[in-house]
């Protein structure tokens, strides 16, 4: 049973903002992405979580190259992807494609819904006219909209009508992979729910691989096979949705999964508290990037940084907690 | 009853547009007790954030016109001139904003913002605010308050600034506390740490709470009463135990069917209400929920349903009974 193909390869992701030292200081990084590794197979949607500041949204923009990234390898379908030019990576941005947070910046206000999702076809030189409208139609209805949607602007779509149109965006070109960025963060609860069950019906559809980058753990519970947790730039603990959720090994997760609130009253569970806040990127703690809140901090911690192991099949974490 | 602290009663708050005049509030009752904290729960455009305005009186009242009553502890806000007001604000009722970076003014620093309220509205000098705003920052778990005071907000994380929000809205010791949404610009983290304290404050000064959230799971953590709105009304009411067990409205049902959860089945769809929330130019004619509600009937689409009691909770809805009755029969049956 070997069908997990392989289809986007993460290698080692540094991507570092320089921060500017002013005359006579040294000039330092923030390491926003701290040598981040992971797979993505044909069909699945990993998930990337953890708190604002942790990297999750930069390592979805160096993917696709809008924040360039420093160092490691970005391998698609065989092809090292971060050293193409320009032109290059417009053939291979057809493949890879994105769904922005803010349904409400990220679409041209000025522009019609039609001349928007068109847009991504005129770049790519893609049919003649006819064709190009015909296809946005088509998209159109893809989800959910009639035609006459085409002529519309932005501003006569509330926000979970104008996720529907950026995921329309994303799709038109056919990608293999698409990355959502918080895709449903912005949306109320009830909307929440049909964009949700709209990109899992498309995915199965069209077969689609999705990058799934979320703070919220119910959500990506609900859609993801895997997921990985982020914290301060690095990945920390990456395994299946069920084992994550009923054996979280690193205390950083643990204390994450106890933070969420349940919709259930007579449920009170124990919670891991922890202390103070996430350390600022410019100057992270030595060794592991969690030791200064972690309830288990030994004297190894805050010197050797563990470093991301298997410890049992499809279940790999980074703390000093399960090393032999 | 003594306890009662704050009494809505047919609240209603029109506003003045350039086309015509809209009713964001129509006809909203609740009260909260001393101690207690009621959850405002609702979607975008469903008239929490309005209520809460209200009784603290912060719309523009050119445009602004109110009916109904709002009374705290006997004494009705509506009727209060613009200087009583200003005593009741930040002294007797105070509020917690969603945003804590916008909050806090960028120029002053976090102490001098607390004292603020203390020298408006008590009779203290100025060495005594600053050590009850120092005491006010320990209070809500700012490390090294003594340093924190002198600081400016941006030198402040979220979650920091969200204590000293706290902090500043506490700071008179205030009989009426309002959160709006207070939790969801932070971090899962960071908001378990902040209603933490919620809870623990109001069980140290007894004080009354208001929270308005859309985040069901923050209810559930810390609300003894639930108030759903939908439309600029109250269409549910009800104790925080029963409103998950059994809710009655066809909305509320739908609401907690749509939340992904960390709990239930994974494989199952979730549960979609169709359609969006109208805006308030197109009322509906009949109940408000009527066009998106799978249970609708002629009835439904045509008169108004009132909110009538269930027991000890209020539902506004025609058809509850026999839903609630259709409910149970696919759970057992």
């Amino acid at each position: 049973m070997d069908n997990k193909e392989t289809i986007l390869q993460i290698k080692n992701l540094k991507t570092y903002f320089p921060v500017n030292g002013g005359v006579g200081r040294e000039k330092r990084y923030v390491k926003a992405v701290n040598n981040v590794s992971f797979e993505l197979t044909k069909g699945e949607t990993y998930s990337l979580v953890g708190e604002s500041g942790c990297g999750k949204s930069t390592t979805g923009r160096s993917i696709l190259r809008l924040i360039e990234p420093t160092d490691g390898e970005i391998i698609y379908q065989g092809q090292t992807i971060n050293k193409l030019n320009q032109k290059e990576m417009l053939q291979i941005r057809r493949g890879l494609q994105m769904v922005f947070q803010d349904p409400y910046s990220s679409l041209n206000p000025r522009k019609r819904i039609g001349t928007i999702l068109e847009e991504t076809l005129k770049i790519h030189h893609i049919g003649t006219k006819q064709e190009r409208t015909q296809r946005v139609m088509d998209i159109l209805n893809k989800v959910g909209f009639q035609n006459e949607h085409y002529f519309r602007f932005p501003h006569e779509f509330s926000g979970g009508q104008r996720q529907r149109i950026g995921l329309a965006r994303a799709l038109i070109m056919n990608p293999d992979i698409i990355i959502c960025d918080e895709p449903v963060s912005a949306l109320d609860v009830s909307i929440q729910s049909q964009v949700l069950n709209l990109l899992e019906d498309l995915q199965k559809e069209f077969n689609l691989t999705l990058l799934f980058i979320s703070h919220d753990l119910s959500v990506v519970r609900h859609i993801s096979n895997r997921i990985g947790v982020m914290y301060l730039g690095k990945l920390v603990e990456e395994t299946t949705t069920d084992e994550i959720f009923s054996n979280p090994m690193h205390p950083y997760t643990k204390a994450l999964l106890s933070a969420i609130p349940v919709p259930n009253p007579r449920i009170k569970r124990e919670k891991i508290k922890l202390q103070g806040e996430i350390p600022s990127p410019l100057n992270p703690p030595s060794g592991c990037v969690f030791q200064t809140r972690c309830p288990f901090a030994m004297e190894k911690c805050r010197t050797v940084e563990p470093e991301l192991v298997e410890h049992s099949p499809d279940h790999k974490t980074a703390c000093h907690l399960y090393y032999k | 009853m003594t306890d009662t602290l704050l009494e809505i009663e047919h609240l209603k708050v029109h506003f003045d547009t350039e086309e015509k005049k809209v009713t964001a509030v129509d006809d909203v009752s609740f009260s909260v007790k001393k101690g207690q904290i009621v959850g405002v729960v609702g979607e975008s455009g469903c008239g929490k954030s309005v209520t809460a305005e209200s009784i603290l009186r912060l719309l523009d009242e050119k445009h602004t016109k109110y009916e109904g009553e709002i009374r705290l502890e006997g004494q009705n806000l509506l009727a209060k001139s613009a200087k009583e007001m200003r005593e009741i604000r930040g002294n007797d009722i105070a509020m917690i904003f969603q945003d804590p970076m916008s909050s806090l003014n960028p120029v002053y620093t976090v102490g001098d913002q607390i004292m603020e309220a203390l020298l408006l509205h008590q009779n203290v000098s100025k060495e005594q605010a600053r050590a009850k705003a120092i005491d006010m920052l320990k209070l809500t778990g700012i490390p090294a308050p003594e340093k924190r005071v002198d600081e400016f907000p941006h030198q402040l994380s979220g979650g920091m600034r969200q204590r000293v929000m706290i902090a500043m809205a506490l700071s008179c010791q205030p009989a009426l506390l309002i959160a709006d949404e207070p939790t969801t610009a932070l971090d899962v983290t960071t908001q378990s740490q902040i209603l933490d304290l919620i809870k623990d404050l109001k069980e140290q000064f007894n004080m009354g709470t208001i929270m308005i959230t859309h985040d069901l799971g923050v209810v559930a953590e810390v609300c003894e009463k639930v108030v759903v709105m939908y439309l600029g009304q109250v269409i549910e009411e009800s104790d925080v135990l029963s409103i998950f067990d059994q809710p009655l409205h066809p909305y509320t049902q739908g609401l907690l069917k749509s939340i992904p959860t960390i709990e239930g089945n994974r494989e199952e769809k979730l549960y979609v209400i169709e359609g969006k929330v109208p805006t308030l130019n197109q009322i509906p004619a009949g109940c408000r929920f009527a066009p998106r509600c799978e249970f609708q009937t002629e009835e439904c689409r045509t008169s108004i349903p009132k909110l009538e009691s269930y027991g000890e909770r209020k539902v506004r809805c025609w058809h509850f009974e026999e839903i609630q009755g259709k409910r149970e029969a696919t759970m057992y049956g």
